[in-house]
């Protein structure tokens, strides 16, 4: 458990995601890691250029810096605090209770990661220099994918985890796993 | 009757023709099967083995070819004004054509050498000679352009240049046509005797690469041709050949050819290096200019030297001697080893060796057969390893491939010889289309040669492509040398006019070529770091305007109060950090040339407004899809108007 509950700090140190623009014009695709307290390029300047190609499009900039990269840090370094309290003392319930309470907030950080890849993505200025529009005559919005490929224009979008989130799954499943093992353990003792 | 003899001969006539160019055209299937077609192609996509530098003669500047394609990659920009990028037009560049004559903005540039660590080709720098206005430049080898030019003061015609030394301590430039030391105004008649033929030393920084001249030796008014290091053994010498040793001043064509033998004159450097360095040596007032373009900054500087340090070949005991070569030899080559010294006697049909080993011992003991001007003349048959007998005519220059082989050029009989390195046998011939000036092995002046193509660079094209009117691009020929015989692969045509060339493995360079300059460490002084700096200044009637360019617009793009009479500075700065995204600038009416600003650089373009009205500029570089629409206006008034400055971008 203890083991579980450190792991995720591991996202301090490794990105969460990644997404990565391929095109024919960028032999070395432009690329973006996501940390939990950054947005870092994959290559020197890839922002910048994902930026540039952007606008034409009517897209905002890439921030610097979005509340969430106050918020995640401070979540991590908590339920790592309240997993290793719960490892040192805690039964194997409390485990159980650990591991469902990460899968929630994870879930919580996918949908608001969709909640931004879809603003960023469809919130377009209304003067963008180029406009597209959808067979059905809305207009066309450039959301990435939240998990796995997709081809917008002549760009084709990769997104997935990174080293950062498989170590937090790997947290989440040794909790789970001490919760299998206490609760055998348990049994054997009765 | 007549109709039929007509018909007849018209037959016949059809049948030799149809035979003639059956024949000729399996002859050159024959010669160039589809394996040569194979050997040459580079699939799109993929990349060149080689990297090679022609240099482009009379153009001024250096052409960058991948090898075995034949497809050329760059044209370098150095002695020449370049308006494709606005060297030499731009208020940054102009500084490196700048010489003690002034703005010089064209030279004959001959011979590049790439730097050398321990013999072997390091990829550091391409340095190379400029033989009209004598100078060296220098080329960064990470961003593939000139980063410095010296001048050459007390020559003219510098073309025994620019080869380096094993490692790279020096970089040598020799005087072709003999000349008055210091200049003087004397009758031409009495140039025998009173003429000198400096040969110039230039130490190379082995950080910057930079260069700073180390001595000037005022050798004998002969006329220096070619020049080679020693490596291994005879490292700490060099060895220029030398003709007209008559010291005519006329005709030269039949003045100069009358000695059966001019010299090779061996220099050994690292002796004068030490009686320069104990106080040795004459200054003399002088005045030649060093150009330095520093990358930080973006901006070239020249600096004026008004001294030399000059050495008395009489001071210096034992450190030159001559060695007899036949027949006013050009080509002045050194094998791999170091041991072979390879003359070719323009005027013959032979390739003169001279041994090192022979001639440190006949310098050791004694055996001069004469002297000139006090300098020794080695005896001939002490020193000589040996001659190829090549059966052509006109040897010029040798290289060499890493397994002891020799390759010579003839002029007159047009081919390549290949001959053995001691046996002096010929192994092979292959001819030339037409008349083969130099040659190039990628390392075949080095230790360490790649001996899988010779590049032959010839002098005449005549019909080897569709005929463009009189003047013609020359051509070069690739041939195939990784076997027994030399295999011909293909034609392709070159810029100006190839002398030397330099090639290396593109491992060697492709991976350190610089992408991008950093926008953060820009140091040049008008530089616009952010697009919020941008601005137009005013003093007096000097204007700056401090730009911006990204795609697809520049900040500011509308500016007024410009007035007729004012000098106007524009200082672009390329605000892209992405590779290959360059912009240009052109400003309608400029009396100069576009500029044309790399990502992470600034250019300044002068522009001297001469008549009032709303002028344009734009971007001259297809950057982006916007590209068309990448613009700007300049409002023109009377220079008595008081419309203040003012720019703006988007309002
Ligand atoms: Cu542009």
């Amino acid at each position: 458990m203890i083991i579980g509950a450190l792991l995720p700090l591991a996202l301090f140190l490794f990105p969460l995601w990644k997404i990565t623009l391929e095109a024919p014009q960028y032999p070395t695709p432009l690329g973006m890691y996501i940390y939990i307290n950054d947005f870092a390029d994959a290559n020197p300047h890839d922002i910048k250029n994902i930026n540039i190609m952007n606008h034409y499009v009517g897209m905002k900039y890439i921030p610097e810096a979005i509340p969430e990269f106050k918020i995640f840090p401070i979540g991590i370094i908590i339920t790592s605090i309240i997993g290793l309290i719960i490892g040192i003392w805690g039964n194997h319930k409390w485990f159980l209770a650990w591991f469902i309470m990460m899968v929630a907030l994870s879930c919580a950080g996918l949908y608001d990661f969709y909640l931004w890849e879809h603003d960023y993505g469809n919130d377009l200025d209304p003067k963008a220099i180029m406009k597209f529009t959808n067979p059905d005559g809305t207009i066309m919005g450039f959301q990435p994918p939240l998990f796995g490929s997709k081809d917008i224009l002549n760009f084709t979008a990769h997104s997935y985890p990174q080293l950062g989130a498989y170590f937090l799954g790997l947290g989440m499943l040794a909790s789970f796993l001490a919760y299998f093992k206490g609760k055998k353990e348990r049994k054997i003792e009765q | 009757m007549k109709h039929i003899l007509t018909r007849f001969f018209g037959i016949t006539f059809a049948v030799l023709l149809i035979t003639g160019c059956n024949n000729s055209n399996s002859q050159s299937n024959g010669a160039l099967g589809s394996s040569a077609a194979e050997k040459v192609y580079v699939a799109p996509g993929e990349q060149d083995d080689f990297y090679a530098f022609l240099s482009g003669g009379y153009s001024g500047n250096l052409t960058v070819y991948g090898l075995p394609s034949g497809r050329m990659f760059k044209e370098i920009p150095v002695f020449s004004q370049f308006p494709t990028s606005g060297y030499g037009y731009s208020e940054e560049t102009k500084p490196l054509l700048n010489t003690s004559f002034g703005f010089v903005p064209w030279d004959d540039l001959h011979h590049p050498d790439i730097s050398q660590t321990n013999g072997e080709l390091d990829g550091r720098w391409i340095f190379v000679n400029g033989n009209n206005t004598p100078r060296i430049a220098r080329i960064d080898l990470s961003t593939f352009e000139t980063s410095e030019i010296i001048e050459v003061p007390n020559c003219a015609g510098n073309h025994s240049s620019s080869y380096v030394t094993e490692n790279t301590e020096y970089v040598v430039a020799g005087t072709r046509f003999a000349v008055p030391v210091p200049q003087r105004d004397m009758s031409i008649k009495d140039k025998k005797g009173n003429f000198k033929g400096a040969l110039t030393f230039y130490k190379v920084d082995p950080e910057t690469g930079r260069m700073s001249l180390a001595f000037q030796v005022l050798m004998p008014g002969f006329d220096y041709d070619k020049a080679h290091p020693g490596r291994g053994n005879s490292h700490g010498w060099f060895f220029f050949t030398t003709y007209n040793t008559e010291e005519a001043n006329t005709l030269l064509e039949v003045n100069a050819s009358q000695n059966d033998k001019d010299f090779i004159a061996a220099v050994n450097w690292k002796k004068i290096e030490e009686f320069v360095a104990n106080g040795g040596g004459t200054k003399m007032p002088t005045s030649y200019m060093h150009n330095v373009y520093d990358e930080e900054t973006h901006t070239a500087t020249s600096t004026t030297i008004n001294e030399v340090l000059t050495v008395d070949p009489a001071d210096v005991a034992g450190a030159i001697y001559f060695l007899p070569t036949p027949k006013s030899p050009h080509g002045c080559d050194v094998d791999p080893s170091g041991e072979y010294i390879v003359g070719s006697g323009k005027l013959s049909a032979d390739v003169t060796v001279h041994s090192f080993t022979k001639m440190m011992d006949a310098i050791e003991n004694e055996k001069f057969s004469a002297d000139a001007y006090g300098i020794p003349v080695l005896d001939f048959e002490a020193i000589n390893a040996g001659s190829v007998k090549s059966g052509g005519l006109g040897p010029l220059h040798t290289e060499f491939d890493a397994n002891g082989n020799a390759y010579t050029t003839f002029f007159i009989s047009s081919e390549v010889v290949k001959w053995k390195l001691g046996t002096w046998e010929v192994l092979d011939r292959k001819p030339t289309f037409y008349s083969v000036g130099h040659l190039m092995i990628p390392g075949g002046n080095s230790r360490k040669p790649f001996g899988k193509y010779v590049v032959a660079m010839n002098k005449i094209t005549k019909d080897r492509y569709l005929p463009t009117g009189p003047e013609l691009e020359h051509s070069a020929q690739l041939y195939d040398i990784s076997g027994e015989k030399m295999e011909l692969l293909s034609d392709f045509p070159t810029h100006g006019e190839p002398h030397y060339a330099a090639g290396c493995p593109a491992e060697l360079l492709a991976p350190k070529s610089t992408k991008i300059y950093k926008l953060e460490e820009n140091k040049h002084k008008y530089v616009t770091p952010t697009p919020g700096d941008a601005r137009v200044e005013r003093n007096g009637n000097e204007v700056h305007v401090y730009m911006a360019m990204i795609r697809s617009h520049f900040t500011p793009d509308n500016i007024e109060g410009i007035k007729v009479g004012d000098k106007v500075f524009f200082h672009i700065t390329n605000h892209e950090q992405d590779f290959d995204v360059p912009h240009g600038f052109a400003m309608i009416g400029a009396n100069n040339s576009e500029v044309l600003i790399m990502p992470g650089q600034t250019k300044t373009l002068t522009w001297e407004p001469k008549r009032v009205g709303v002028w344009p500029f734009y971007c001259t570089d297809f950057c982006s899809a916007l590209h068309q629409e990448m613009q700007g206006y300049i409002r023109v008034s009377p220079s008595n108007s008081n419309i203040e400055l003012s720019w703006s971008l988007g309002e």
